[in-house]
This record gives structure tokens, sequence and C-alpha cells, in this order.
């Protein structure tokens, strides 16, 4: 079981924000409760949230505010290009960088890094390796159940945190395919950035109207949220850091809600009502269907 | 049945291209089909949770596996073994253990995902060749390069993600060997990294060897047409007269905006038929064929018609003109046994994606 209290992280924003939206989100974020902020591009490459300056700009007022940074990089790597921005995002990366590929792994050569949660790991002997190529915190697989997670923490390297995806549309699938763009019957090539219309990607429902998943360019995520609140069980596993994923609406609140529950050393946390039409889920961490929600 | 004998073989491997033609067996019959009909090499999985394909009554148990391994070698044929999620630690054991027999029974590479297997394989059975499945996800030649150095992998699997100009991009920049898929299902998704059926089933391609697993497929006849549904959640509605499919979630019509349509992918199959000159030109080793859930008289039929394909190709190769297209009757008969009964090239061609 962890002593230490779990620290809050956000994730790297998997949408196409407006670039003045995502620099308020930031700016937001130098005020807010929480003590870890990934930044940077990991669903796709042809995307520019802001630029190059930018990030220099929020990294260093994130840190400035006491937050640590970390550098995400893409979880789909296919062209040259794409593999030399991941290159130079890890070259330049004053601390920690996520790797989402095991291109980033491999270029990363020793360095420390946190192995993020689309890297497969779901065993504790690729766990050790990945420790011996430098990672020093584990973004787990969404799908890894709790308990299996708990197996592991007890049996991880040295030193290593573990940090679960705890808020947020789960991110499920990658393709080649821009499934946004395909919904609006454009080529890929010719996207126009269409999901830039999106801030929290579309929702994809069954035919009987069920909201199902939600399509954010050639990621799938889920169209319901994960809500993982039951922070005894999160405690009791091992976890040492939960990542809530940024959405467009009531952020703020569920970062308050989180920090008001860790800070009062509460079993359970509280969130606000669901602002997306998916609800809530939260059946991965109990080994059962994701979708499924038991609260 | 043609029966293609270890001389025949010999003496076409030396006339043509190096285009390996991989088949699936799910089955010892099926490992026979695909021998028979011309397959270079077979892959197999075995009984239990260990591979990509851990379907009731389907794959292999030591007993079958070595007959099948003797079968294919006195034929010249070699076979692979998949052993291709990703254990948790409670198949860890029975992951290394299937590890161990496959090498003690003499199967000729092993197709593994998980880095943890990887590092078991080369320190156990250092002189076993190791093919990196699919499922181990790596599209750059950086992942291929780690997977190298680290484990000695000697092949590996592409996902169905990148255009041929891609591809062979790629293979300039490895020297790990390179297979593509040619023919069967297509996964729409990057494999290795698709969770969409465990979200909805509790079952994965990466955990459990299944997507869109039957025991949560329920069909349903109803006043709207027949309806599929896995694990409650609907993913499609036929009209009466309307050819429906199995509920692959990927392929299943849904509501996007005000739209219902094959929002992932249409119920189709890939066949790599048009480009077979570009991947061979290019550098490409080996053409996989995706099915080891199909019967012995698919593997067989698919096989027998890859074989032809592939002949044909180098032959066309070999000619001053290079020009290729591929024989219509041939494609009719692929598109016959095909998911959708139509095809597509998939990723391969860029305006697919």
């Amino acid at each position: 079981m962890s002593t230490r209290p779990m620290k809050l992280a956000v994730g790297p924003v998997l949408y196409l924000w407006d670039r003045r939206v995502a620099l308020d989100f930031y700016a937001a974020l130098c005020e807010a409760p929480v003590d870890i902020v990934y930044l940077g591009e990991v669903v796709c490459s042809k995307r520019r949230l802001l630029h190059k300056e930018d990030w220099a700009t929020v990294a260093g007022a994130l840190a400035a505010a006491g937050k640590e940074v970390v550098y995400s990089t893409l979880a789909l790597i296919e062209a040259e290009s794409e593999l030399a921005t991941m290159a130079r995002i890890i070259d330049r990366a004053p601390a920690l960088f996520e790797a989402n590929d095991m291109a980033a792994v491999q270029h990363a050569a020793g360095r420390a890094f946190v192995a993020g949660p689309h890297l497969n790991i779901y065993n504790a002997a690729t766990l050790h390796w990945m420790a011996a190529q430098g990672a020093r915190r584990w973004a787990a697989p969404v799908e890894l159940p709790l308990a299996t997670l708990a197996e592991l923490g007890a049996a991880r390297p040295d030193g290593l945190e573990i940090e679960v995806f705890a808020y947020g549309r789960l991110p499920l699938a990658f393709s080649a395919r821009c499934f946004t763009a395909r919904a609006h019957n454009r080529p890929k090539d010719e996207c126009g950035f269409i999901c830039g219309d999106f801030p929290d990607g579309i929702t994809l429902y069954s035919r009987e109207d069920q909201p199902f998943l939600t399509l954010n360019g050639i990621q799938t995520q889920s169209a319901a949220v994960q809500a993982a609140t039951d922070l005894e069980a999160l405690r009791a596993a091992g976890v040492d850091i939960l990542r809530l994923s940024p959405q467009s609406q009531g952020f703020a609140a569920v970062v308050a809600a989180y920090r008001a529950a860790l800070d009062s050393n509460a079993a359970v946390a509280t969130l606000p009502a669901a602002a997306l039409p998916g609800g809530y889920c939260d059946g991965y961490l109990r080994g059962e269907a994701g979708i499924s929600h038991a609260g | 049945m043609t029966v293609v004998n270890a001389r025949a073989r010999a003496g076409r491997d030396h006339a043509r291209m190096s285009l390996e033609l991989v088949c699936p067996a799910g089955t010892l019959p099926a490992l026979r089909a695909a021998v028979d009909h011309g397959a270079d090499a077979v892959y197999i999985g075995f009984r239990g949770a260990t591979n990509a394909r851990n379907f009731p009554g389907l794959n292999f148990g030591a007993a079958e596996a070595e007959a099948g391994i003797a079968y294919a070698h006195e034929r010249g044929a070699r076979v692979f073994v998949a052993l291709n999620v990703y254990p948790s630690p409670a198949n860890w054991p029975l992951a290394t253990a299937t590890i161990d027999c496959a090498a003690r029974l003499g199967a000729d590479a092993l197709i593994l995902a998980d880095p943890g297997l990887l590092r078991y394989a080369a320190d156990h059975h250092p002189t076993l060749r190791l093919h990196l499945s699919v499922q181990g996800s790596a599209t750059n030649w950086r992942a291929l390069e780690l997977y190298r150095r680290e484990f000695g992998i000697q092949r590996a699997v592409l996902p169905r993600v990148l255009s041929v100009a891609q591809v062979s991009r790629l293979i300039g920049r490895t020297a790990v060997e390179i297979e593509v898929f040619g023919f069967g299902s297509l996964c729409v998704m990057v494999e290795g990294r698709c969770a969409l059926s465990s979200y909805a089933t509790g079952h994965s391609p990466n955990s459990q060897g299944v997507c869109s697993p039957a025991h949560a497929v329920r069909w349903e006849e109803t006043p709207d047409g027949r309806q599929s549904r896995l694990n409650g959640i609907l993913i499609d509605r036929y009209a009466p007269g309307e050819a429906a499919g199995y509920p692959t979630l990927c392929k299943g019509r849904f509501r996007v905006n005000d739209a219902v349509f094959h929002a992932l992918e249409e119920p189709t199959s890939l066949n790599a038929l048009d480009v077979l000159p570009s991947l061979a030109a290019c550098g490409v080793k080996a053409i996989k064929v995706e099915g080891r859930q199909r019967s012995p008289a698919y593997v067989g039929e698919v096989t027998r018609l890859l074989r032809r394909a592939l002949d044909l190709c180098a032959d066309s190769r070999r000619g001053a003109t290079g020009d290729w297209t591929p024989p219509p009757d041939l494609l009719a008969a692929l598109d016959a046994l095909a998911e959708g009964r139509t095809h597509t090239l998939g990723a391969l061609h860029r305006p697919w994606q």
C-alpha cells in the first residue's frame, strides 16, 4: 500500500481545441490544485494545438507555478517526419517525456521517461524490462484491471511510480484512417481540420441511440467518461498518480472534486454529474467490460 | 487435391521471386490443406489464452502440433507458432510453458508480441527464430530496431496501417525481415492498440486473444429486421433479404451526427493482389493470410489461389514490361471467399485512410 498521498496529473489534451482555448486552459492549470501536467500531441501529427513557441511558454509558466511538466509523444508513428518530430521533442524535453510508442523507447536510449498508456505492459517481466529501458513511471493500459495493477505494483521495480487513467473518455484505439474526416466525407489528406469543430470528439451512437464510442480523428474513444472514484481501492492497489484527461466542459470542477477527496483522505471521490452524453463508466477497473458502471 | 511435393517446391523456390506465402491453420486438417496447396509456412496457435485466435474448437495440443510440424517439414514447409497475447501475471506460467513446448517440438519460429515473453524466449531458446507479431504494433523502423536490439527478432508482421510507400521506406531503415498481410479479414485499427472489444465485452485481443467474442453475440429477429448485439450493444440491423455478417464491432452500422453508416469500416476483406509487385520490389519478405478460425476447405482454396497469384506475379516481374494485373478469375474467386464478398487494399492504398 502506498504511504504517500496520491498525486493528480492532467493528461495531454487529446482533441484539437482552438489555440486561444488551449492557452486559457493551461493558464488556468497554473492555478489549479494538480501536481503534474502532460503537454504535447498524442493523437494526430497534423494537428497544431499550439505553436511551437507556445509550448515552451506554457511549460515555463506551469513549472514556475510548481507543476511537474511532462512532454507526451505520438502514439501511432508511421512517417519519417513523425519520427523526427518525436526525436526533437525527446531531445529538447527538459525533464521527463512520455513514450507512447516503442520508437520513443528506442530513441530514449536509457534516458528517464514515463511509459505511456499506449505501450503494452501487462506483466511483471515486461514492466521490469521497460524500467531497465529507463521508465520511471508507468501509466497503465486502460484495459488493465485494478487487481492486476495491484499485483504488478507489489512486484514493481524500485522507485517506479504507477499512474492510472482515472477520468476522461477512454482512449481505446488508433487507426491509419481518420474517422472524423470519414464522417464528413473528406479524405484524410484534405481533412480541413474538421476535428477542430468537436472539442470532445464526436459521439457515435448505436442505432437505438446508445452513446457507444467517440470519434476523435484517428483515435476512437469511449463515449462514456471513465470515472475511477474508489480512492481506497486505488490506494490499496499502490497507485501513485491519478490522470485526469482534459474535457472541454466542467473540467475544473472535476479537478476540484478529486482534490477535495484526496485532501480529506476520502474513500470515494464524488464527481459532478456527467457533462457528456455517455455518462460515466468504470468497468475496466473491476475486470469487466469497460463500458459498465458500478459507481 | 494438388499435392505439392518437396521437390516441386524446391524447384519453384529457385525460380521465383522470394515472396513467401504464410498461411493460417487453426486445426491439423487446415495445416495439411495449407501445406498441400503451396504454403511456404503455416502459422498455428496452441489451445488456451495464449494466442490471438483463442476460439472454442480451435488450435493445437502438443501431439497435434508435433504431427503438424512433421507433416510440414516432410513437405518442405515451415511451421510458426503464434503466442501473441500479452499475458497477465496469472497466464504467465502457461505462456512460458507454451514457448518451451514449441521449442521442444521443433517449431521454425515463434510469433510473439509481449516484450517479457520475447525476453524469456531469447534467454531460454537462443537459437529459436523470433518473429514480432502484428500484435506487437510496430509501425516504424525505430520500434523494429528496438525489438531487434533487445531480443534479436528476425522478422516482424506489420500492422495494417501503412501505405506501400511507407512500407518501402521502413524496409530501407531496418534489418528486420518484413511480412505483410495479403488477404483476409481487415483490422481497421492498429493491431495491439485496440481495446474496443474489451470496452464492449470485457475480452480483448491483447488480453484474451479474442475480438467481439462469440459468447457475447446475440441475434434477434424483430419487426425492423434481424439484429446483432454484442454484450447487449446493438451492432447492426439488417433489412429483410440483406446479407448479415458476424458482428465484429468495428464493422457495424452506427449513427454519427445525423447519418447511420459503417462509421469505422464496412464488412470487407483485405486483398493486396493489386500491389504484389510493389511489395516484392520494395523488399517485403512474406505475404501473410489471415484466418486461423477458417475451415480447412477455405484455407486450402485461399492458399491455392494466392500461390497462383504469387507465382504469376513472379513470372510477370521476370518479363520484359513488368506489367501486372491480377487475373480477374483469381480476384473473383477470392472475393467469393471474402467477408462482405468484396475487397479493399486497406491502408496500403492511401485514399482508404
